[in-house]
């Protein structure tokens, strides 16, 4: 830990401006984290809707082992992006409402570096821990070896577009009253592509296709996300800010 | 030209221009649909393959073409909006928004009916059908976004960014959709194969295009006036409009 401070210090003191910014990200990310791991309630629960979510399939359509090894994928696919898109509420509102948004846009650090920091602390607070409770699941709805390791691939590369592309709309629906569907109609058309090729490969690999390829546009999704997102974001919340 | 640029931002001025504009687009336009139309529905041959049902081609493709680039028509205001801060443009999303919206349902429509006697269902996870629906909901979603936000400004940029980063998406969601769709989708149901259209039916189709154009510039044009006098009610000129005895 203390090797780490200096290091920070280290990057904080350096004569040029952009390790000022890293400095920053990583000061944003850590906020995020150390401010959930304290409120441990809002981490578990999108986990628990995420179980949820896929014990009401079985439930619901049928419990036989053909159809869920068929659906298994699509079925953990469309309840992480549900889990994600509920949880994407708290992304800026606890900031927002304490004024520490505020504070953020009048950084000198541009805002959409310190908006992907907080993308990036969403994710690991809500995607991955998806990523790591999906194996189980998996099992529990007779996914095969190969495809449960491809579909964790999948979620893996997914969940963070999702996290990016839910920041923008979770930026520009800040403050208002009807929150919450709002932001639902607004994302889910974006999430579509992110959703077929997620299922896409995990078919492909049930069926004993090569998925390279698929994974790797996956991972351009990512890049794109990583890339453009942040500045839709920064810009929503610089008008949402503006109208509070 | 670039003098023209700046009028734009006067809502007066387009109020006036839009004034005068509106008969030409709206009987030109007329003309022009009704042209079409009644060709393509009494006069253009019956399909060989499809007989009298493909008539409803001259309804679907106008729409379907206005639906999508009324998007693209909001996409290029949203920027003005955002780089400009202009206010027309604004007005001019806002106005197009629901007219987007429902000629994207037509199309969808008029789709799922001409589906019907061609593939035998009303409606298949086609790709160009999944797209448009898609289309449908980020009409939907820029809407509820601009009504949701009751500031003025603010709701017109957020729209703005919400209409842009929609544009981005559009093509990623049509190549994704047409990728799945050759995944998954049987080969069942194909698009009848369409034979190279004969004159008798490509006419029409393009009068019923053109007509549909000039009448959606009607509509925003009426539609952007009557924002412009909700936004622009305590100006003088607004007032000496709508007195009771002023200008009609």
């Amino acid at each position: 830990m203390s090797s780490d401070e200096s290091g920070v210090k280290a990057i904080l003191h350096a004569p040029e401006s952009s390790a000022g910014v890293l400095a920053a990200m990583k000061a944003v990310m850590l906020r995020d984290l150390k401010s959930s791991f304290r409120q441990p309630q809002d981490l578990l629960n999108p986990l628990l809707f995420f179980v949820l979510v896929i014990m009401l399939f079985p439930l619901g359509v049928s419990p036989e082992v053909a159809f869920l090894q068929k659906a298994g994928g699509g079925i953990l696919w469309v309840a992480a992006l549900l889990s994600v898109l509920l949880s994407l509420d708290h992304l800026f509102r606890h900031d927002f409402d304490d004024g520490t948004l505020e504070q953020m846009v009048l950084q000198p650090q541009p805002l959409f570096l310190l908006v992907l920091a907080k993308s990036m602390a969403h994710w690991v607070l809500t995607g991955l821990p998806l990523v790591l409770l999906t194996p189980l699941l998996a099992v529990m709805v007779h996914l095969e070896g190969n495809s449960i390791g491809v579909l964790c691939l999948t979620l893996l590369i997914g969940t963070p577009v999702l996290s990016l592309i839910g920041a923008i709309g979770a930026a520009l629906t800040l403050g208002l009253r009807s929150a919450g569907v709002l932001l639902s109609l607004m994302i889910i058309p974006l999430y579509i592509p992110v959703l077929i090729f997620g299922t896409g490969t995990v078919m492909a690999a049930a069926e004993g296709a090569p998925v390279t390829g698929q994974l790797a546009l996956m991972g351009a999704f990512l890049v794109l996300a990583m890339t453009l997102a942040p500045f839709a974001s920064a810009a929503a919340l610089r008008i949402s800010l503006s109208n509070g | 030209m670039w003098q023209f640029f700046h009028k734009l931002g006067s809502p007066k001025w387009f109020y006036d221009i839009a004034s005068r504009l509106m008969p030409w687009l709206l009987w030109s336009g007329v003309a022009l649909f009704m042209a079409g139309v009644i060709w393509g529905l009494a006069f253009a041959p019956p399909d060989y393959l499809q007989g009298n049902s493909y008539r409803i081609i001259f309804i679907h493709v106008p729409s379907a073409f206005l639906a999508q680039s009324v998007y693209i028509m909001m996409a290029v205001a949203a920027t003005v909006t955002l780089v400009w801060r202009m206010k027309l443009a604004d007005v001019f999303v806002k106005s197009a928004a629901p007219v987007g919206a429902v000629l994207t349902f037509l199309a969808l429509f008029t789709g799922a009916v001409w589906g019907k006697p061609t593939w035998g269902t009303w409606w298949i996870w086609d790709a160009r059908l999944t797209s448009m629906l898609i289309l449908l909901f980020l009409y939907f979603g820029a809407i509820a976004l601009g009504s949701a936000i009751s500031d003025e400004k603010s709701s017109a940029r957020a729209v703005a960014v919400l209409v842009l980063v929609g544009v981005v998406n559009i093509p990623i969601i049509k190549y994704s959709v047409e990728w799945w769709n050759t995944l998954h989708q049987p080969a069942t149901f194909k698009l009848t194969e369409k034979p190279s259209m004969p004159a008798d039916m490509w006419v029409p189709l393009l009068l019923a295009v053109l007509g549909l154009y000039l009448l959606f510039g009607w509509l925003a044009c009426l539609r952007m006036q009557t924002e412009i006098l909700v936004r622009e009610g305590r100006t003088r000129w607004v007032r000496e409009l709508v007195k009771p005895g002023g200008n009609p």
